[in-house]
């Protein structure tokens, strides 16, 4: 019974099993290691908002990024050409079959809000995240925690108010 | 920190960032994590499979960590130290990563995600896509002129 029982707990908690996320998981990371083995460099992906930005902006915070910005639009452009290929191959119904349900009003208003935070916070899921937490960085630590406390309360109060998705 | 632009840089800097890139955006991908509503899910309990993807990278970026220095002196591409990714805490981190979870509690995005969300043909992740530039220009125009107001601060971060 108590077999039985933990499969059960567990078909709750996972209902898609972990294995892709782990696996996917596995990979981001192995993206990092690449980068670091061969530069020593720890890519994040928030940074390139900033770096972006400075070639179009003479504001002089995004000034410090002048010197990494080429090479942070090469990551993104891999990360997005990363997922292009990996939705041709596998995605079920090919490349651009899915698209987000969740409503636009949240996807503007929260990409705000993770455009300030991230560079405030000097690090996102995978600058922090990865990154961070690999490198057992205190900051890095404090910082996820934070936003993974604050991101819970904010999607369960969402939920909770009938904004569906 | 280093920034990779040494005055003359090694012909395979680029391709190794692009082949960086593309294996981190596979990932993104496969996790499912490109998808808003799987983040959303994971947010509410409904699926703690996410858990997963953070961890999982985390434990193979800090194996590298742990043992890349030991087997090398400098990387072989930029001749950098390798070094941990540390960064100096203050009020900011947790003011910052405050207002990112709204943010990633609202939409379900994230930076990395998005742009594998973009690259999976979610259109409609443009409008987080844009709301990010928006807001990263934003902190960074009131930033700007906080630290151009103090002359004598010292740097931030």
């Amino acid at each position: 019974m108590s077999d039985l029982a933990a499969l059960q707990t567990g078909l709750e908690l996972f209902p898609h099993g972990i294995s892709r996320y782990a696996v996917g998981g596995v990979l981001v990371g192995l993206g990092v290691v690449v980068i670091y083995v061969a530069t020593g460099i720890s890519a994040g992906a928030s940074t390139f908002l900033e770096s972006t930005l400075s070639y179009v902006s003479g504001q002089s915070r995004f000034q410090q990024y002048v010197a990494s910005r080429d090479w942070r639009l090469v990551f993104t452009f891999g990360i997005v050409a990363g997922a292009a290929a990996y939705a041709l191959v596998f995605q079920d119904g090919g490349w651009g079959a899915y698209t987000t349900a969740v409503k636009p009003w949240r996807l503007l208003v929260g990409g705000v809000l993770v455009g300030v935070g991230t560079r405030v916070g000097k690090g996102c899921t995978s600058g922090h995240g990865v990154c961070g937490v690999g490198s057992a960085s205190r900051t890095s630590l404090v910082g996820v925690a934070t936003f993974l406390l604050v991101a819970i309360g904010t999607a369960q109060l969402v939920a909770a108010l009938g904004v569906t998705p | 920190m280093s920034d990779g632009t040494e005055p003359e840089r090694h012909p395979l800097f680029i391709p190794v960032i692009l082949v960086g890139g593309l294996v981190f955006g596979v990932g993104l991908a496969h996790s499912q994590m490109a998808r808003p509503e799987v983040v959303l899910n994971f947010l509410q309990f409904e699926d703690f499979g996410l858990v997963f993807v953070m961890f999982g990278g985390a434990a193979v970026t800090g194996i590298a960590y742990a043992v890349v220095p030991r087997l090398l002196h400098r990387a072989p591409l930029t001749g950098d130290a390798f070094e941990r990714r540390l960064k100096s805490f203050d009020r900011n981190v947790v003011v910052g990563g405050a207002i990112f979870g709204v943010g990633w509690g609202l939409s379900g995005i994230c930076p990395g995600a998005a742009y594998a969300s973009f690259g999976i043909g979610n259109v409609t992740i443009l409008w987080a896509i844009a709301g990010m530039f928006l807001g990263a220009y934003a902190q960074g125009v009131w930033r700007s002129r906080t630290t151009d107001a103090e002359p004598a601060a010292a740097g931030a971060d």
